[in-house]
């Protein structure tokens, strides 16, 4: 049986660690705020761009700009996004998943999968097993910011224009709600014309002859490749909204769970307190019996 | 046959306007155009200039620094780098922009002359804007 000060040992341990999980927790709140003011600011304008564009692929020749082109479809780059850091649940596991069954459904479709990451969580995950990674981003996650997408947008459009990878999907963890995230696997180059399930928009399709000011291919040179930058932008910042709320909801679990376990050993502590007072007690009644005799 | 316009402007920082209005006025990069409901399919790029909307007897403005803007028969979608109605703009702060621009300018060899440009139009056009309310 653990002695009185083994016991009380591990109290002040597991203590020490709901000190720290609560702490952790507080700052994943107040990021978490952050972000999810940014992102909530740019979810309509993401969105409406993304609205934008898909009426005006509908209409828009395939030929018109090379971020449209439809190609024989080769090689599918995936673009996983991850934290940096751990300690925030399954959110990293979740996403490594999906981007593994995704590119394993490629390969078995027989395509060439590349891989790009974000995040050491998702670099580390591919290294460990060999895989080879086209590119790989870090120390994104915590700040995103809008050059950072820029960048990883600028590299994305480059190749897909080189013709080195012929279609692009982001698998990302989409931010719900403050306990849950949504993996999102979704399609970014070439932009697809008519979404399986999007059939609210048929109203639209019939008004697709739009007049185009200056001219059509003014239009998409600025717009197609800005709605690349910012669905890549939005990407990250659902995901950096998404770790947080994970890591909050993970610590906000593990502080439970030392509330629980610092009452198990007290409750341990006292019993084994009792024992030796009993015992004690024995010890002197016995003695002065002894004496008696 | 629609009535009214469903004007929606939005940006990277915000939903900045959604309410349905009778007419509006902004401008596109090749000149100011005017829109009314059953307008025709239209998608043009925004300069930085003034949108001007009626809903009734009530008039807006607002300013707009480059952007999108889709024209449909019974919508209007302005996709903006940034958007601000015209009593929100803050006077003192674009006077201290254009200033800084406006030297920028004088000394173009140290500073991207495009950008102090653009700097310069964006705030001379918010002055304008803000003080047409």
């Amino acid at each position: 049986m653990a002695t009185l000060r083994d016991i009380k040992k591990r109290i002040k341990a597991v203590q020490n660690t709901q000190k720290i999980t609560k702490a952790m927790k507080m700052v994943s709140a107040s990021k978490l705020r952050k972000v999810q003011n940014r992102m909530l600011d740019l979810r309509p304008y993401a969105d409406k761009m993304h609205d934008v564009l898909m009426s005006l692929a509908r209409g828009a020749d395939r030929e018109s700009h090379p971020l449209l082109a439809f190609r024989p479809r080769k090689t599918v780059e995936v673009v996983v996004v991850t934290s940096d850091r751990g300690l925030c649940g399954a959110f990293n596991t979740n996403i490594l998943k999906a981007a593994q069954r995704c590119i394993n459904d490629y390969k078995k479709d027989g395509f060439e999968a590349s891989i790009s990451t974000v995040g050491k969580k998702a670099r580390d995950y591919f290294k460990r097993r060999g895989i080879p990674m086209r590119k790989s981003w870090t120390g994104i996650s915590g700040n995103v910011s809008f050059t950072n997408a820029q960048e990883i947008a600028n590299d994305i459009k480059d190749n897909f224009i080189n013709e080195t990878i012929d279609e692009v999907v982001v698998v990302y963890n989409a931010f719900k709600s403050m306990v849950a995230q949504t993996v999102t696997v979704a399609k970014l180059l070439p932009l697809a014309p008519i979404e399986e399930g999007k059939e609210s928009s048929a109203a639209e399709s019939a008004m697709a002859d739009f007049i185009y000011e200056p001219s059509m291919e003014a239009i998409f040179d600025r717009l197609i490749p800005r709605n690349v930058d910012i669905q890549i932008y939005r990407a990250l910042l659902e995901s950096s909204a998404a770790e947080e709320a994970a890591r909050m909801s993970a610590m906000e679990n593990a502080t439970k769970s030392c509330s629980e376990m610092v009452g198990k050993l007290t409750l341990q502590f006292n019993k084994a307190r009792q024992a030796s007072i009993t015992g004690e007690l024995m010890d002197i009644v016995g003695g002065v019996e002894a004496l008696k005799g | 046959m629609a009535e009214k316009l469903k004007l929606d402007i939005v940006t990277p920082h915000g939903h900045v306007f959604n309410d349905d209005v009778d007419e509006i006025v902004a401008s596109g990069s090749e000149g100011e155009f005017g829109v009314l409901p059953e307008h025709v399919p239209f998608l043009t790029t925004l300069k930085i200039g003034m949108l001007t909307y009626k809903k009734g007897s009530e008039t807006g403005i607002f300013f707009i620094s480059s952007g999108y803007a889709e024209v449909g028969p019974d919508k209007v979608t302005i996709l903006a780098d940034s958007a601000e109605k015209s009593d929100h703009i803050d006077i003192e702060r674009a006077k201290a922009a254009m200033k800084r621009a406006e030297e920028r300018l004088k000394q173009a060899e140290k500073f991207d002359e495009a950008r102090a440009t653009a700097a310069l139009e964006r705030a001379i056009t918010r002055i304008h804007v803000a003080e047409k309310k």
